[in-house]
């Protein structure tokens, strides 16, 4: 036990999938050339106004419910003033002390522990444009294709007690923003950022340390190694005596360590007060009830029902539910194909493996559930043998071509006709009186050399069971 | 001597082809030549411009063609309202060289009308003022005493006006930056309803107390502009979903059993003489008319000054902040990032706008927030119910549109005297009202205003009310003397 208990928060910044701006009515998309996605509003020209995007709210509705908060019927947009080259009118659009959304929770897993960790709020603002540093120093680029991309900032509550829950938070908390449908949530292109509060306090105390901010995370992995990093920088210097200063740090991803950015007292006075450019939002109960019937199942309900209904282990059900994509491809391919383990062991083995070496998503894959009801249903009929049906995946999955096209075209189709898998047999008998005559001797496991090489003479082709028959048979 | 004319007497001749409409934007062209040496109303003439736009009409009225209600009518507008294309500086040097490439929606509005951009009128700073003295180029003179001041901060747009230099002119108003100088220049000045004109594309000063409106030599034209610029605008967030009715409708109704509340706040001690006896005769003519005048109190109306000054401040102080030099406005070289937003904003800003960024700065700063801003938001409810209760029994309230007449160029120092021209202006932006000022007679030989404030988007009958009294007033229809009047004004 450490002497010490750990206290983080998160407060995570969303960009919301919406196809224009927040106040305006520029593209969001990513990756353009900069300053494309711009105009006289986003870019916050002399006279210029907001007006709100109401996919936006929608979105942000959406994601709030998903968190299990409750939706305020009063809520209102506030300035946040300050002066950065990225923030075009020098202030943010951003909410203050009426949130969009408070009172909510998300459910993790961490080191073998369930845990509910609380949401304190969720709320919209905009985003603030890029800056680009010249490598001599002499000159910064603004690009503000960004500015004016819709956000929602999740903040959790200081019920996060380690390293490792942070990181399973971010983790389910994307998987939920995906399923809602809100969010891509890319942390390497900025979709899901992420800064952390934490303090340490002597185990079993219930005051508060004193808390230090830390951003610069841009990695689920980065939040975590920050984290760990931080408690042992903190229990060192509390250990020594020293007391922890209230301060913003960087995390320093090369050297593994974060760096004081400013003191408490030098945090700047945000002058929050209403944008008087926008009215106060009424949202109508109808409207979030309606948003609400459109949510889909999340995660933890439908990994509960994949192991009460398809009888799937925690471990299969955690990993086909751990996205959205995922999960609506195992169910959409138990409609055709009714053995829900097989496409579990196919999903998360060659499927997986595929997915994760390509960096893709299944949903944007030429592979459908079509594709793998009909491959399993090949394999089943012992139309084509286990190990042809990974030769067929891969073709498929490369070229989008129907397994049952693919073993036509290429022959694939499984030898069953004992006659001709004889003559092979015959054939690997003669050549191989070595192992022929080990397995006389007893030795079984010659049985399964043999059989590999008809499986090698026979191009894979031959039914494996058969083959095994007719060599014992052979070998008695 | 077409410049002479109203837009509605300009707009039958067209209509009745006895004039062009290039002979008439060439009339107050030259007018401008002749005579804004000394009144100085423009910080930027569209000469060129204005003459391709008025013959462009010609061609399409020649064509029979649909042209636009203003068709042909010069226009000077504001120099904080975005004009695409054209200088739209904010009498500031943070913006001496800033082009929009976008039409404030009233520009576009009367583009769309046929009307003529024949220049952009002086203001002070970011519209901060009550004289145009704080303009970063130079002080409008009033055509009626080239030593007086023309009001502001709408004051090139008010003089443009008073000197025939356009037909009429928009200008903007905060806490009473039409009222106050129409009031000076003898003219009308409108401001509308909260809601009622678009305010996007006209630099923000206060965002919840900016209005547009027009200024023009009478309340007919008033109406005929306002049918063009009212309505809701899409781009503005804070404009009103209701149709705007025909404003000229209103004109020539009569006004017996009107009622009129005349609030005893607003005829105080500080309120010149002259202005209080010009404005009380005003009230008889009403009342021969049929009206029915009545003392009334509006309690909190002491507040209002400070409330809205706070307000304002606030609102201002973060509304200016992007002009930090990093996408367009004066841009100086620096050392870093600090230093780069101090010379700009050092530079850039005169003095007055400082004091309000550093005043609203103050206000907003934690700590401070619920002592001021938070008081007078406080404030502004309190105003606002005066007024809702007293428009409970009366239809307009009636008061001057300012406390004095025209003051001498450079004669008012200190800044809360200068603040107290607004006087009697901002309730009405608190409280989001409409209010017109009319010329109701003179004082010591300058104009004096009076305020009629109407209920929420009851422009009609402020607008009915104010025809009948200038109709039946008596006055009689002189003009400003302009260049006899002058002297040894020029820099």
């Amino acid at each position: 036990m450490s002497k010490y208990e750990t206290v983080i928060g998160l407060e995570v910044h969303v960009e919301l999938a919406t196809k224009t701006k927040i106040f305006c009515s520029c593209p969001t998309e990513f990756g353009k050339a900069p300053n494309t996605n711009i105009c006289p509003v986003c870019l916050g020209l002399p006279g210029t106004l907001p007006v709100l995007n109401k996919k936006a709210v929608e979105y942000a509705i959406k994601a709030a419910l998903a968190l299990n908060c409750s939706i305020g019927s009063y809520t209102k947009f506030d300035r946040k003033n300050y002066f950065y080259p990225d923030l075009p009118k020098a202030y943010q659009i951003s909410q203050f002390d009426r949130p969009l959304a408070s009172g909510g929770y998300l459910e993790i897993e961490a080191e073998g522990k369930k845990k509910r960790i609380g949401i304190n709020r969720v709320h919209m603002e905009e985003d603030a444009g890029k800056l680009v540093h010249a490598e001599s120093g002499a000159y910064s680029l603004a690009d503000y294709n960004r500015a004016g991309v819709p956000l929602i900032e999740i903040v959790s509550e200081p019920d996060i007690s380690s390293p490792a829950e942070a990181k399973a938070y971010l983790e389910k908390l994307r998987s939920i923003m995906l399923y809602a449908g809100v969010s891509d949530v890319k942390m390497e292109e900025g979709s899901l950022r992420c800064d952390a509060n934490i303090s340490l306090r002597p185990a079993g105390s219930s005051k508060l340390g004193t808390k230090v901010e830390i951003k610069n995370m841009n990695s689920f992995k980065a939040v975590q190694s920050a984290l760990e990093y931080e408690v042992r920088r903190q229990a060192a210097e509390l250990d020594a005596g020293g007391e922890i200063i209230q301060e913003t740090r960087r995390w320093d991803e090369n050297s593994g360590k974060t760096y004081s950015m400013r003191s408490k007292e030098e945090a700047e006075d945000y002058r929050y007060f209403p944008d008087p450019d926008l009215l106060p939002l009424q949202i109508e109960k109808e409207w979030v009830e309606e948003i609400r019937q459109s949510l889909p199942e999340m995660p933890d309900s439908r990994r509960k029902r994949y192991m009460e209904d398809y009888n799937l282990s925690a471990y299969d059900a955690e990993v086909i539910t751990a996205t959205k994509s995922m999960a609506d491809f195992f169910e959409a391919t138990l409609q055709e194909y009714n053995d829900a383990k097989a496409v579990a062991n196919w999903l998360m083995g060659d499927i997986s493996r595929q997915l994760n070496a390509e960096g893709v998503e299944i949903d944007r894959t030429k592979l459908t559930p079509s594709h793998l009801a009909e491959l399993l249903k090949l394999q089943d009929k012992g139309t084509i043998s286990g190990k042809i049906a990974k030769t067929v995946f891969r073709e498929m999955f490369a070229s989008g071509k129907m397994p049952a096209q693919i073993v036509e075209e290429k022959g694939l189709v499984q030898i069953s006709d004992e006659g001709a898998i004889a003559a092979i047999v015959e054939q690997v008998i003669a050549e191989n009186p070595g192992p022929v005559s080990d397995y006389r001797s007893g030795k079984e496991k010659a049985l399964g050399y043999l059989v590999g090489q008809v499986m090698k003479l026979s191009k894979g082709k031959a039914n494996p069971q058969l083959a095994n028959k007719l060599l014992r048979e052979k070998l008695k | 001597m077409l410049e002479q004319l109203t837009v509605a007497a300009a707009l039958e001749k067209l209509a009745n082809r006895e004039i062009s409409a290039r002979e008439l934007t060439e009339a107050v062209l030259t007018r401008i030549d002749d005579v804004d040496k000394s009144v100085r109303a423009y910080i930027t003439v569209t000469g060129e411009r204005a003459l391709q736009a008025a013959e462009k009409i010609d061609e399409k009225r020649a064509k029979g063609e649909n042209t636009g209600p203003l068709a042909g009518v010069p226009v000077a507008l504001k120099d904080n309202i975005c004009t695409g294309g054209v200088l739209t500086s904010c009498a500031s040097k943070m913006l001496a060289n800033f082009i929009p490439p976008y039409d404030a929606t009233v520009a576009l509005l009367l583009q769309e009308a046929g009307a003529i951009l024949v220049g952009k009128t002086n203001l002070d700073e970011f519209a901060m003022g009550s004289s145009t003295e704080s303009s970063a180029f130079f002080t409008s003179r009033n055509p009626w005493d080239l030593t007086r001041v023309p009001g502001g901060s709408s004051g090139g747009s008010a003089a443009a006006v008073a000197a025939d230099e356009t037909l009429f002119s928009l200008g903007t108003d905060t806490g009473g930056s039409i009222r106050q100088p129409a009031a000076f220049c003898g003219i009308v000045g409108l401001k509308p309803t909260y809601g009622r004109v678009s305010r996007f594309g006209v630099v923000a000063l206060a965002s919840s107390l900016d209005h547009v409106g027009p200024l023009t030599k009478d309340v007919r034209d008033c109406a005929l502009i306002m049918n063009v610029i009212a309505g809701h605008d899409k781009n503005d967030s804070t404009s009103a979903e209701l149709a705007a009715p025909d404003y000229t409708s209103f004109l020539g109704r009569e006004i017996k059993g009107l009622r009129i509340g005349v609030p005893v706040e607003y005829f105080n001690a500080d309120i010149e003489d002259g202005v209080k006896k010009a404005v009380r005769k005003a009230i008889d003519v009403f009342v021969s008319l049929g009206a029915e005048a009545e003392e009334i109190s509006l309690p909190h109306t002491q507040y209002a000054l400070p409330a809205f000054y706070i307000l304002a401040a606030a609102e201002a102080s973060s509304n200016l902040a992007r002009y930090d030099g990093v996408q367009y406005g004066l841009h100086m070289a620096a050392a870093n990032l600090d230093d780069f937003y101090k010379k700009n904003r050092s530079e850039g800003f005169g003095s007055e706008v400082k004091r309000r960024i550093i005043f609203g700065t103050y206000i907003l700063s934690s700590g401070n927030y619920d002592h001021y801003y938070l008081k007078a938001m406080k404030v502004r409810t309190l105003v606002k119910e005066d007024f809702e209760r007293a428009f409970a029994g009366y239809d307009l309230i009636l008061t001057p549109a300012a406390p004095t007449t025209a003051f001498k160029a450079g004669s008012v120092e200190d800044r809360l005297q200068m603040y107290f021209n607004d006087s009697c202006t901002v309730a009405a932006n608190l409280a989001g009202l409409p209010a017109i000022s009319l010329p109701c007679g003179f004082a010591d030989g300058l104009p004096v205003g009076l305020q009629l404030i109407g209920k929420p988007f009851a422009e009609g009958t402020v607008l009915q009310a104010a025809y009948a009294y200038e109709q039946n007033s008596g006055l009689p229809k002189s003009k400003p003397a302009v260049k006899e009047a002058g002297g040894a004004l020029h820099e």
